[in-house]
């Protein structure tokens, strides 16, 4: 019976016809077969899953861990970074990863709010990418400290000497923005994830068992555990909407409270958190679509699950477009000698290749396809649109951090910054890193959340109103 | 912070870029001084450079009708910096006795924040553990600490000078006068170029410098406030 049920999605067209009982899974199929979808890949792997554990752990070891060592060993001289590039791809990809992580908030909590029906089963895989992105954002304003073993002193907390942290500068607010974002995200993708669990539970036995009877808080599915499970996301989808704006504002006023040309702008802040989502958004497609594959997902992702998506990619390629030429226009006719030297040597110097191949991969590519929905809904197509987004932005950062501080007020001080192989290796090493935090948690952690898929499913009807058949919703709150 | 702290001092520096040769001793001087280490033509090839005070040499013209033209930079002292807001831990900041922006290496985590902010690019990073080569390190200077790796540092106008020369005053039982210290590079200026003062001092020879027609501030219009002047004439060669 699973076995049909799984045949059977997984031979779903692309295109998909217009066949209204697919859209929001409304064919339902019994509850335990459901559970048997989403449980089976998680308790069961394959040999080839733990040899790619296994290399993916062994990058992690000795692209980020051996080569940070030896960075602590010998100094920050080992990486590319110079006067007057003081930071360099460490900050880049520290961007990059925090952009990232505003994917599942976005994705969940305002897709939440808008009771956007869509979003059901594509929740906790968004919200599980915040957390584990984070983690890897994280280490980097750790790794590119001069002075790593004393990174406490940024830490608010009581000294001997009496001295606090500084607050007027952004970067504490940055450390508190991200750990604040941190906290509250994990939490966010804990309290739905109850019910799961103690499905899991239900359903498992030895260390599992043991493992989800105490993390699923002794659920027992009465209503009014729902009721309140209900209200606490609410509050939390709420309240952590302007948590996510604040989260990537920080980050773009780490560079935007400077007097650096190209980064003392005040558009700065809503273009990184329009940026942050833009790229967000596309890994969720990505991971989503790699996820749907190798776990047998079929019956929950559907097709119009990655056209939803797309279409949202869309929206946020047409509104970063539009912060993108605020930037660029403003500064251009501003006429200030160093911002022109900026802009030149974006379009025709150092920067070019970077800053066409940006433009291609973030405006061109998407904005010439994802109207299509023959594009969009073809596997193929999204996985390689949405790749060549994420290489878009992080070509983004890297032109906004080392590249804009190659230029400055005084030409002597002038300087071309190529990274060197350490920081490229530690930079890599955190894809590896996700990826492999994603594996393992999709042992442990059911990515799709069953019950919000039932509950959507119970709450709509299909109703025959004279000639034709509509679809009805119950209201659920 | 105490609430009855008096403006000591404000030390003030004019360079005269009329004449000014472009000569090296002030960077040399200040390495000496202030146990800068060098870093070899590899890491200066690099950007990495590690002069306190530098020569910007800049080109005026097209060959054969051609100027040199030195301007000696270092951290301008300024009265509204930059660096001090950006830096998380208070490792930078600005000192209400001396009226300059100094840096506490031990509180400094290398965030290079404010390396970043600095308009003049004058602070400079220690990229690896600090190496003088034999026998440089038996003329190391034992009133300036030698920083290790990891550490932001820049001019301090040779505040061990400084304080040298108010306890040798307060010994004398007088305050400290202009003139009773000069930073290294002022010292070994042939052509006596840089002139450095209190501000508060009104027999200061500084006052009638700055207020010279000639007298520029380094990028004024960010306004950054620099203690540093220079003077620069019409058709000088310099500049």
């Amino acid at each position: 019976m699973l076995a049909d049920a799984q045949t059977k999605f997984k031979n779903l067209v692309w295109p998909h016809e217009e066949n209204p009982r697919e859209r929001l899974l409304l064919d339902p199929i019994p509850q335990e077969e459901m559970n048997q979808i989403m449980l089976k890949p998680m308790l069961s792997a394959s040999p080839a899953y733990w040899l790619v554990v296994a290399i993916l752990a062994a990058i992690v070891a000795v692209c980020i861990f051996g080569v940070w060592a030896y960075q602590i060993r010998w100094g920050m001289g080992i990486d590319g970074t110079r006067r007057p590039v003081g930071w360099g791809i460490f900050i880049s990809t520290f961007v990059f990863w925090i952009g990232i992580s505003h994917s599942g908030t976005f994705v969940s909590a305002i897709l939440r709010v808008f009771n956007a029906e869509f979003r059901r089963p594509i929740t906790r895989a968004a919200e599980l990418m915040v957390t584990i992105s984070l983690a890897c954002g994280g280490l980097f304003p750790v790794v590119h400290l001069g002075r790593m073993w004393v990174v406490y002193f940024m830490v608010p907390m009581p000294n001997q000497r009496q001295l606090w942290p500084n607050l007027q500068s952004a970067l504490v607010w940055d450390l508190l923005a991200i750990t604040t974002y941190l906290i509250s995200s994990t939490i966010y993708v804990y309290l739905p994830m109850i019910p799961d669990l103690a499905m899991a539970r239900d359903h498992t036995t030895g260390w599992r068992h043991a493992l989800y009877k105490i993390t699923s808080l002794g659920w027992r599915g009465a209503e009014y555990e729902f009721h309140y499970l209900h209200k606490a996301l609410n509050i939390m989808a709420l309240a952590i909407i302007p948590i996510m704006f604040s989260v990537h504002t920080i980050v773009a006023w780490d560079f935007a409270m400077t007097q650096q040309i190209g980064w003392s702008t005040s558009i700065l802040g809503p273009y990184f958190v329009i940026g942050a989502i833009f790229s967000g958004v596309s890994a969720v497609i990505t991971l989503l679509l790699v996820v749907r594959r190798t776990m047998h997902l079929e019956y929950f992702l559907r097709p119009e699950h990655f056209d939803a998506l797309a279409k949202l990619v869309l929206i946020f390629a047409i509104s970063w477009v539009y912060f993108f030429f605020n930037d660029f226009f403003v500064e251009w006719y501003g006429g200030e000698a160093a911002g022109h030297a900026l802009l030149s040597f974006q379009m025709h110097g150092g920067l070019a290749p970077y800053w066409w191949a940006m433009l291609v991969l973030n405006i061109v590519i998407p904005l010439g396809t994802l109207w299509s929905k023959k594009v969009r809904s073809s596997p193929i197509a999204l996985f390689l649109i949405t790749i060549g987004i994420n290489i878009g932005m992080y070509l983004e950062r890297v032109i906004i951090v080392p590249g804009f501080l190659q230029r400055n007020r005084m030409p002597f001080n002038w300087g071309e910054y190529t990274p060197r192989l350490p920081e490229l290796s530690i930079a890599f090493g955190t894809l590896a890193f996700f990826i492999l935090l994603y594996m393992l948690a999709s042992k442990i952690i059911p990515l799709i959340p069953v019950w919000e898929v039932l509950e959507g499913q119970l709450s709509h009807s299909r109703r025959r109103i004279g000639q034709t058949v509509v679809t009805s919703v119950a209201d659920l709150e | 912070m105490s609430e009855t702290v008096v403006n000591d001092h404000q030390w003030k520096m004019v360079i005269d870029l009329d004449t000014c040769t472009g000569c090296q001793a002030c960077v040399v001087a200040c390495h000496a001084e202030n146990n800068v280490p060098t870093v070899g033509a590899e890491e200066v090839r690099r950007g990495r450079s590690r002069h306190w005070i530098r020569i910007e040499r800049y080109w005026d013209g097209e060959y054969p009708d051609i100027k040199a033209r030195f301007m000696p930079v270092l951290c301008q002292q300024c009265g509204h910096a930059p660096c001090e807001p950006v830096c998380p831990t208070f490792a930078t900041y600005h000192s209400d006795t001396q009226d300059l922006n100094v840096q506490v290496y031990n509180r400094c985590i290398g965030t290079r924040y404010c390396a970043n902010n600095c308009p003049y690019s004058a602070r400079v990073f220690n990229w690896f553990e600090p190496y003088f080569p034999d026998p440089m390190q038996e003329q190391l200077n034992p009133d300036v600490t030698v920083r290790g790796r990891g550490v932001m540092e820049k001019c301090t106008f040779c505040i061990q000078r400084i304080h040298y020369g108010e306890e040798t005053a307060r010994k004398e039982g007088r305050s400290m006068r202009d003139g009773d210290m000069v930073p290294a590079c002022a010292q070994s200026c042939p052509t006596h170029a840089i002139t450095f003062g209190d501000f508060l001092d009104p027999a200061s020879p500084i006052h009638a410098l700055m207020e010279s027609p000639r007298a520029i501030r380094l990028l004024n219009e960010l306004g950054t406030d620099p203690a540093v002047t220079y003077l620069k004439g019409g058709d000088s060669n310099v500049g």
